[in-house]
Order: C-alpha cells, then sequence, then structure tokens
C-alpha cells in the first residue's frame, strides 16, 4: 500500500508551519503520524500537500510555568509519560498512558496528534478534560501568526472533528497542577491490551482536614464524542466521607448519562461501565491520596 | 516528480538516496538499500513486524516516510548479529528456545525485544509479554518468544555479573 502523490514540507518553525498550513491548498499536518499514516496507505486520505511537524523543535516541550504544566503538541506520548515533570505534578497521565497502544506507537505519537485525532474513546482527550486542559491554537494571518486559546470544554464539536478551522495547528496543551498527594486513577475496560477502551475514566481528588472528599474531578471517554467532565457530581461530592453513598452518587449519575451506542456496543452496555468504572476510579483515587496532604 | 535526499545511517553504514515523498521506510529499506530483513505485513501499523529502531526506540517503517529519518540513526535486524556473523545474544536465545517458527514476525519481535533489553536486564515476564502486545504472531509461537526473552536477560545479567572490571571500564 502506497499513500497517493503529495508535496512534502518540513518546516522547523511554529511560524513558517503555520503559515504553509495558511497558504498552501488542501494541505494535511503530519504528527506523529499513527493514525493519518495509515489512513494515507489505504488512500482513505489524499492530500496535495504535508506538512510534518516533527521538524518543529519548539512543539516540543514538557515544562512547569505560572502554576500549569505546558506541553508542546508535538511530545511524543513516550516521553510525557516517562517524564519525571510529570510523573511529579500529573501522575494521571503516566498512568492513563500504560493503556495507550503500544510501546512502538507510543514512541512515535503525540499528544497534539492524538487531540486532533479525537477518536471519542481515547485515554488522552479524557486526561486533558480532567485537568481542565487549555489549548493553543496557532494560524497565520495578515501576514503574522497570531495565536488564541480554547479549553478542552469546547474542544470537540463532532465525531472525530475538534474546534479547528481551516489553517489553525494545536501548538500547545496546558494542564492544571493538582496539589502534591492527591488521589488520581484511570479505569478503562478495552477488549484487549492496548486498544481504545470502549469506555473509559479519569479521577482526581483531594480530601479534607476530615478526610472528607473535597475537589473532585471525573471525566468520562468513550460515551460521547469528546470526553464527558461530570462537573454536577464533583460538585456534589464537595464535603462528603468516601462512603457507598459518595460512591452510588458517582456511579448512578454517569448510568444515566445520554451515551452514544454502534454496532459493537449497545447503550446499556456502554452506561453499566460507565457506572463501573467510575465507581473504581473514584475509589482509587481516594486511597491513593497521600496522608501527608490531610493537615 | 519531486524527490528529496535522504542521508541515513543503517546499521553503522551511511545511505543516501533520491525518494519519492511518499515513500515509506520499510519500502526504502527494502527496495532501495536492499535490506530486507525488515518486514512488511499489514502496513498499517497493527501487526509490528516493520518494527527498526529509530535513534533506539522502536518504530513501525510502514508508518514513517522516508523522508523523515533524513539524518538519524536507524537499527534494523541486520545490525543485531556481531561482525563476524554470530548471532547475538537475543537472536541466540530465539533459536535455543524455538522461538520462531515461519519467521515472519521475528525481526519485529527482536527489535521490540532489543528496545527492552536496553531499558532493563530484568524484565519480569508480564513486562515482556506488554512488550510484544504490538507485535502479531501468526503461528502464535509466543510462549517460547517469552522464553527466548528471560534467557536473553539472564544471560545478560550474568554476563555483566561476571565482567564488573570490564564494565567499568568501558
Amino acid at each position: 500500500m502506497k499513500p497517493s502523490e503529495f508535496q512534502y514540507h518540513a518546516p522547523t518553525t511554529v511560524d513558517e508551519a503555520a503559515q504553509l498550513l495558511g497558504t498552501l491548498e488542501d494541505a494535511r499536518v503530519l504528527a506523529g503520524g499513527q493514525s493519518l499514516m495509515p489512513m494515507m496507505n489505504f488512500r482513505y486520505l489524499m492530500t496535495s500537500h504535508l506538512i510534518d511537524l516533527n521538524g518543529v523543535e519548539a512543539l516540543t516541550r514538557i515544562e512547569e510555568r505560572d502554576g500549569r504544566l505546558h506541553i508542546g503538541a508535538m511530545t511524543r506520548q513516550r516521553d510525557i509519560e516517562l517524564s519525571p515533570l510529570v510523573m511529579k505534578r500529573a501522575p494521571l497521565i503516566r498512568e492513563a498512558y500504560q493503556l495507550v497502544s503500544h510501546k512502538q506507537i507510543r514512541n512515535r505519537g503525540t499528544l497534539g496528534g492524538s487531540l486532533c485525532q479525537l477518536d471519542p474513546s481515547s485515554e488522552q482527550p479524557c486526561f486533558t478534560a480532567a485537568l481542565d486542559g487549555v489549548l493553543t491554537i496557532a494560524r497565520y494571518e495578515d501576514g503574522a501568526v497570531v495565536t488564541r486559546e480554547l479549553t478542552m470544554s469546547d474542544w470537540a464539536l463532532m465525531y472525530m472533528t475538534p474546534a479547528l478551522e481551516e489553517g489553525d495547528l494545536l501548538a500547545g496543551i496546558s494542564l492544571d497542577i493538582w496539589p502534591e498527594g492527591h488521589g488520581y486513577a484511570f479505569e478503562e475496560f478495552a477488549r484487549r491490551h492496548g486498544d481504545y477502551a470502549i469506555v473509559g475514566v479519569a479521577a482526581l481528588c483531594t480530601v479534607d482536614a476530615q478526610k472528607r472528599l473535597d475537589r473532585v474531578s471525573l471525566t468520562i471517554c468513550g460515551v460521547a464524542p469528546g470526553p464527558v467532565r461530570m462537573h454536577e457530581v464533583e460538585t456534589a461530592l464537595r464535603g462528603r466521607p468516601m462512603d457507598e453513598d459518595a460512591l452510588n452518587l458517582a456511579g448512578d449519575a454517569a448510568r444515566a448519562l445520554d451515551v452514544m451506542t454502534d454496532a459493537h456496543v449497545s447503550t446499556d452496555y456502554r452506561q453499566h461501565l460507565a457506572g463501573v468504572l467510575t465507581e473504581r476510579a473514584l475509589k482509587s483515587a481516594f486511597s491513593r491520596v497521600a496522608t501527608a496532604t490531610y493537615s | 516528480m519531486e524527490t528529496r535526499t535522504v542521508r541515513v545511517v543503517v546499521n553503522g553504514t551511511a545511505y543516501e538516496h533520491e525518494v519519492e515523498p511518499r515513500r515509506m521506510l520499510g519500502d526504502f529499506l527494502r527496495h532501495d538499500l536492499n535490506l530486507t530483513g525488515t518486514h512488511y505485513g499489514c502496513e498499517h501499523g497493527v501487526c509490528g513486524a516493520c518494527t527498526v529502531l529509530i535513534e533506539g526506540r522502536t518504530a513501525r517503517a510502514c508508518l514513517t516516510l522516508a523522508a523523515q529519518v533524513n539524518g538519524r540513526s536507524l537499527t534494523t535486524v541486520e545490525g543485531l548479529a556481531h561482525a563476524d556473523g554470530t548471532l547475538n545474544v537475543l537472536q541466540q536465545a530465539f533459536t535455543e528456545t524455538h522461538a520462531l517458527q515461519c519467521g515472519f514476525c521475528t525481526p519485529g519481535m527482536l527489535m521490540t525485544l532489543t528496545e527492552l533489553l536496553n531499558e532493563t536486564d530484568s524484565p519480569t515476564e508480564a513486562e515482556i509479554r506488554e512488550a510484544i502486545t504490538g507485535n502479531l504472531c501468526r503461528c502464535t509461537g509466543y510462549q517460547p518468544i517469552v522464553a527466548a526473552a528471560l534467557l536473553a536477560a539472564q544471560r545478560i545479567r550474568d554476563q555483566r555479573a561476571a565482567a564488573p572490571a570490564a564494565q567499568a571500564t568501558e
């Protein structure tokens, strides 16, 4: 299988990349290529111009700045997974990446590429939403590159369609940093190791001095085009002890979600999984809260 | 037709070649460089037969453009054996445990396990199994492949234990 012919562009700066994307007709951006290249091999997708971002150094970084974790869109999934800074500031991400495909794929795949691909079952949009991700979009306008920011909650427009307009380039992602010792868990059910999940749940929590739930973040993937943040449940759980009632409250809300269906997985089954995995993730996150953070 | 110049080091040898932008790395290795040890199975990133190391890290040669390895250093299955043709420790373990039947998946398995053994000389069986989840063996001979990896790891540890002085001076 061979892709159809295209012109290849290898920019080395964001400006150059955005300018190419903003001026070329029928152009596509190549990130890690772990989804785009198969589609091109099959000729599901043909393009006149391929803009390869792999040489844009400025898009690969992991750093802490202004109280948030900043990850360049072209940072390899494996680099994020192994980053000591990510492990320290957002251990949820390391846990989620253990469930993402295979090492060979994570070695090449990028966080930005995955967010743009926006598979409904992908773990990466899910943890990005759980950590209140903010996306930086660059575009070439009137001879200059301008950037704007989008929150993860505004990212998914519909099935596999992010809120990118023609000429838009996802440049970076910033994530909330939770206090040290917070609880975290990523739970999912997939048919085989490394497959996309049928349903996955990211949970984060802190507790107060009485060991009651304080701040909670619950996000479910595989039920809608984009990850679903359970804001109402998060608020309702605040100040509650971590008991059966709390678990039921979260599980019941997940089971009541209006979920998508397809030929392989029914609505009922997805709702069942959403409930079970939400309870499991919340329980696991709570069990990992470091005691040092109580006082 | 537009072409790109690819300058690449494969198994220590420098190559320079003109390629079409759509030339995939696997075809480049097999057809342009005549390195046919890298196998092509599914050609869409599922089977892992085409796994090679780019700067020491595994990657699917069927999902990488030849143009993307310009300036890089690669290792393919041809680069594993010693210069005199004798098998390296992992390959030797494969032959001893009968870790290949038809042999089609073997190059990918070897490259994947090479990366793992470079990261750790004491992988658990579970880690080995997880490492090769990205490689399909249609003969379904996974058991001896896992055994080969465990045996190779054991021998690497034994060698290191036997020659700590030599290692320290390296």
